[in-house]
């Protein structure tokens, strides 16, 4: 199946100004899933989602449908055929 | 001849430009990245290489640290596809914190080690370039910096049980080639020591007995100290301010001098020597521990011409009225030149310059973020 992940405005150029990605996956595919075969097309915007343990930056959230990805399974929650929004938590004064 | 300036800051990299190293002219945040986001990143690290005319650039970002140059004079930035630097994932979480165990390898732990901060680029012999990280770490690059090594050897170095975390958080912040052997190298690590390396990093010694602390029971350790800032004059001295005295040394292992005497406080960071005239070295004072401020609550820079026996406050023309920003310990360099020029920013987001003949200081950029660290070269 073919997932939509959106991206951020501040991510845009990693992907030559898209603001949509399609992703192909298996029907179990997980977070982890979508997000190796995203970095494996572009690892730039991969390590701005991930650091080198494979973990999810700190101000990086990642919706699966309406709920935010921690909330869930973390990087194992299964994406089900849902839509992907990545939104960063942009904080600090 | 016109110079350049690198000044990182906590929100930005911002670039000043002279033709004379009185007149500037300012621009910045930069937008390194084509989107932006590192118009508010932290700028820790800078790098010139006056050789080949490359700059780098050190930004730790909402989306992780990396590492840009440019080939333009900092008009243009680039940055690897690939991360430039990443922890070996087999390697035993090590947390260097404020905890029980820092510095002691937790091999059961979940938790891995992960690049966190850049907080030191330098370029050596032969256009090699160095990284300090957080955490405590050093690595190489001999691509311009595009990709770097892990230097396994200091991260294995028995002290390192002794390492742990400075406010800023544990680094390896200070690299100071030996622009006459490219074997040798030397670090500073807060809290952890000085270490040096002549076989191009493949064994480590520390040197840092003889440095005192004020801040544990044992004086004298061999390591754990904070070490605040390591510079090397034209003789290959090595000074250091250290989070007590500032001292000296020709030979490490020999044993280090106090040359705190004359300066106005024992504490500060940054120190900076003379590209070419040895023993000349320039200090920031902060007047205390507890007390984070210039001395007297007045910004200066204080000269040495005697590798640290006499000091004097240098230079006219910084602001007589109270000042509290302090300089932070890259946040002074000189632009390397033989009749060079020096400068210094602020934590309140000021920046000077002078030329090493005149002594006058004239602001480069005022009212910036708090400055990380400044870096300058000439260039055509």
């Amino acid at each position: 199946m073919t997932i939509d992940v959106k991206l951020p405005a501040a991510l845009a150029s990693e992907c030559g100004g898209a603001r949509h990605l399609n992703v192909d996956a298996p029907p179990d595919a997980t977070l982890a899933d979508v997000l190796d075969q995203i970095a494996a097309t572009h690892p730039r915007l991969g390590r701005r989602l991930r650091d080198e343990a494979g973990k999810l930056r700190r101000y990086v959230n990642i919706y699966i449908g309406d709920e935010e990805s921690r909330r869930l399974q973390g990087l194992d929650t299964p994406v089900d055929g849902h839509d992907i929004q990545i939104l960063p938590s942009i904080a600090g004064g | 001849m016109a110079y350049l300036v690198l000044i990182g800051t906590r929100k930005g990299l911002f670039t000043a430009r002279s033709d004379d190293r009185r007149h500037w002219s300012v621009d910045g945040p930069a937008k390194l990245d084509d989107d932006g986001f590192t118009a508010v990143a932290e700028i820790y690290a800078a790098a010139c290489d006056p050789t080949t005319g490359r700059v780098l650039v050190g930004a730790s970002t909402f989306f992780g640290p990396s590492i840009w140059h440019s080939d333009d004079h900092a008009t243009t930035w680039s940055e690897p596809e690939n991360a430039p630097m990443a922890f070996p994932q087999d390697l035993p979480y090590r947390p260097l914190d404020f905890s029980d165990t820092a510095g002691i390898d937790q091999p059961d732990a979940e938790q891995t080690n992960t690049v966190k901060r850049i907080w030191q680029l330098a370029f050596g012999p032969g256009q090699r370039v160095w990284a300090g990280v957080e955490p405590t770490s050093l690595w190489t690059s001999d691509d311009g910096g595009h990709h770097f090594t892990f230097n396994q050897a200091l991260w294995d170095h028995p002290q390192h049980t002794t390492w742990a975390s400075g406010a800023g958080g544990p680094a390896v912040h200070t690299i100071v080639p030996d622009p006459a052997d490219p074997r040798t190298l030397t670090v500073a690590i807060s809290s952890g020591g000085i270490y040096q390396t002549h076989d191009d990093g493949q064994t480590w010694d520390g040197i840092t007995a003889g440095i005192t602390v004020d801040y544990a029971p044992d004086e004298t350790p061999e390591s754990g100290q904070c070490i605040h800032k390591v510079t090397r004059d034209a003789d290959g001295t090595l000074f250091v301010q250290s989070h007590g005295p500032a001292y000296r040394a020709t030979k490490p292992d020999g044993g280090w001098t106090n040359i705190s005497q004359n300066l106005p406080s024992n504490f500060g960071f940054a120190m900076v020597a003379h590209p070419t005239q040895a023993g000349t070295v320039m200090a920031w004072p902060v007047g205390e521990s507890m007390d984070r401020t210039p001395p007297d609550h007045r910004i200066s820079a204080w000269r040495t011409t005697d590798a640290g026996d006499t000091w004097n406050p240098w230079g006219t023309g910084l602001p007589t009225e109270p000042y509290f920003g302090t300089v932070m310990r890259d946040g002074a360099c000189t632009d390397g030149a033989t009749d060079p020029g020096w400068y210094f920013g602020t934590r309140c987001g000021d920046v000077w310059a002078a030329d090493d003949q005149t002594g006058e200081w004239h602001l480069v950029a005022a009212h910036l973020p708090d400055v990380l660290c400044v870096r300058a070269m000439e260039t055509p």
